[in-house]
C-alpha cells in the first residue's frame, strides 16, 4: 500500500497555503492536494507535484508559481513532475470541498454516486445556488478538464461539477 | 539507448498525438457547445498523455531529444501511429466512430499496462486509463445515439463505420518491436487483445444497431512509417511554428 498522506514540512505550510489553482483560484495547492512531498534538503526546498489531469495547463503555471512563492520567501526551489501513484479526487482536502461548493462547484461524490449522476441520469448533484438536488447533468466534459457541466431543474442555473477520479 | 523502448513508446505517443491533432481541428467547430467542449477536452487528455510518454522517451534518450523535438521535428516517416487516427473529420459521425474504435483499443492496450514491467510505463498507464474510460463512455454512448437515432444519423454512421472498421486490423499487428516488448513484459499480447476487441465492439455495434462490415481489411503499415496521405497534411500544420521559427516557445 503507497501512502497517500504527503509528506509536508510544516514550516512550509504557510507559503504553499498561498499557492491557488489558477482556474480555481479559492483552492490553495494543499486543498487540492498535488503536493505529495515538501521537504527541505540542504536549504533547498525538493517538491514533488502530481498533476490531476495529464493534460491540465493549470500545472505548468502552478510549477511556476510554486518558485515564486518560495522565491520571495528566500527559498531555493526544485520542483519534481510525479505520476505515481496517481492523483485522486478522494486528495481533495474536506476544506477544499466546502470551498468549491462556496465558490459554486458541487464537489465530487463518491466514485458510485458519481456514475449514477454522470451515467444515469439520477438526480443527486446538489445544486450550487439553491441546494435542490434536482440536477440534470448537460455534459459530461465542462469548461476544464476536471468538470462536468450540470443545470438546476428548479432554480434552472447552470453550474460545474467537480468530476470523481479514482 | 534502449532503442526498442525508445521506439515503442514513439509507437504509443503518436497515436494519441495524431488523434489529438485531428480532435483539435474541431474546436470551435463541433456540432453543438457541448459536444465541441467534449472532444477539445479529449484532445487535451490525449495531448497530456502523450507529453508523458515523450517525457520519458527523451529521459531514455538521454536529453538529446526533447518532447518538443520529439513532436515536432520528425518527418511523416518517422511517425508510427496506426492509419485509422489520421482519418479525416469528414462529419459527426465519422469523428465519434474513429474515436470510439480507437478508445476501445486504448483501454485494453492501457489495462494491460496496467501491469507492465516497465514501471513509468505503468504509471502513465495508472493517470492515463482515468481518462480513456471517460472518452469511451462517450463514444459509446454517441455510437448509440447515432445508430439508433434517425435514419440519417443511422446512414451516416454506417456509412463511417464501412470507411473506419477495416482500419482496425492493423491495431493487432505485431511488429518486431512489439514483439520483444511483449517478450520483455513491457507491452500486451495483440493477439489475446485482438480477441477482447473484436468482442467488445461487435457487441457495441450490435447494441447501437449497427452491422459489421464485410469489407477486407485495408492496407496498414502505420506502425512501420507507411501512412496514409492525411498525415502529410497534418503535419504540415501541426509542425508549422517550429520549422518557421525554429526552438520557439510560448
Amino acid at each position: 500500500m503507497v501512502s497517500t498522506l504527503p509528506n509536508i514540512d510544516p514550516d512550509l505550510i504557510g507559503i504553499l497555503e498561498q499557492v491557488s489553482d489558477p482556474e480555481i483560484p479559492v483552492l490553495s495547492v494543499l486543498d487540492l492536494g498535488v503536493i505529495r512531498e515538501a521537504v527541505i534538503r540542504d536549504e533547498v526546498v525538493h517538491i514533488k507535484l502530481t498533476p490531476t489531469y495529464t493534460g491540465c495547463p493549470a500545472m505548468d503555471t502552478i510549477s511556476v508559481d510554486l518558485k515564486q512563492a518560495l522565491q520571495q520567501n528566500n527559498f531555493k526551489s526544485k520542483i519534481e513532475l510525479v505520476l505515481s501513484p496517481a492523483w485522486t479526487t478522494d486528495w481533495l482536502s474536506p476544506k477544499g470541498k466546502a470551498k468549491l461548493e462556496a465558490y459554486g462547484i458541487a464537489p465530487p461524490l463518491g466514485e458510485e454516486l458519481d456514475k449514477k449522476a454522470l451515467m444515469d441520469g439520477e438526480r443527486i448533484v446538489k445544486c450550487t445556488h439553491c441546494q435542490s438536488t434536482n440536477t440534470k447533468v448537460i455534459s459530461a466534459f465542462g469548461s476544464t478538464a476536471c468538470k462536468a457541466l450540470f443545470q438546476c431543474l428548479d432554480c434552472l442555473e447552470p453550474f460545474d461539477y467537480f468530476k470523481c477520479l479514482k | 539507448m534502449d532503442q526498442n523502448l525508445y521506439n515503442y513508446l514513439l509507437m504509443l505517443g503518436d497515436n494519441s498525438m495524431i488523434l489529438g491533432h485531428r480532435l483539435s481541428e474541431l474546436c470551435g467547430h463541433g456540432p453543438s457547445l457541448e459536444t465541441d467542449i467534449a472532444l477539445t477536452n479529449i484532445s487535451l487528455d490525449l495531448f497530456g498523455q502523450v507529453r508523458n510518454i515523450f517525457q520519458y522517451a527523451a529521459k531514455l534518450n538521454d536529453q538529446e531529444s526533447s518532447e518538443d523535438s520529439i513532436a515536432f521535428l520528425r518527418n511523416e516517416r518517422q511517425h508510427y501511429n496506426c492509419i485509422l487516427v489520421e482519418q479525416p473529420n469528414t462529419d459527426f459521425a465519422h469523428v465519434i466512430l474513429r474515436q470510439y474504435l480507437f478508445d476501445q483499443f486504448q483501454l485494453l492496450q492501457l489495462n494491460f499496462l496496467l501491469q507492465s514491467k516497465d514501471e513509468q510505463l505503468k504509471a502513465i498507464a495508472a493517470k492515463s486509463i482515468k481518462e480513456t474510460k471517460y472518452h469511451i463512455r462517450f463514444s459509446s454512448e454517441w455510437c448509440k445515439r447515432l445508430g439508433q437515432g434517425t435514419e440519417i444519423s443511422h446512414n451516416k454512421i454506417t456509412t463511417a463505420l464501412e470507411l473506419l472498421y477495416p482500419f482496425c486490423n492493423e491495431f493487432f499487428e505485431t511488429t518486431e518491436v512489439e514483439k520483444e516488448m511483449m517478450e520483455r513484459g513491457i507491452g500486451p499480447n495483440l493477439e489475446e487483445l485482438r480477441v477482447q476487441y473484436f468482442d467488445n465492439v461487435t457487441t457495441l455495434l450490435n447494441e447501437a444497431g449497427l452491422s459489421i462490415p464485410q469489407t477486407p481489411f485495408r492496407v496498414s503499415g502505420g506502425k512501420h512509417g507507411r501512412h496514409s496521405e492525411h498525415l502529410g497534411y497534418i503535419l504540415a500544420e501541426f509542425q508549422y511554428m517550429q520549422k518557421t521559427y525554429p526552438n520557439m516557445q510560448w
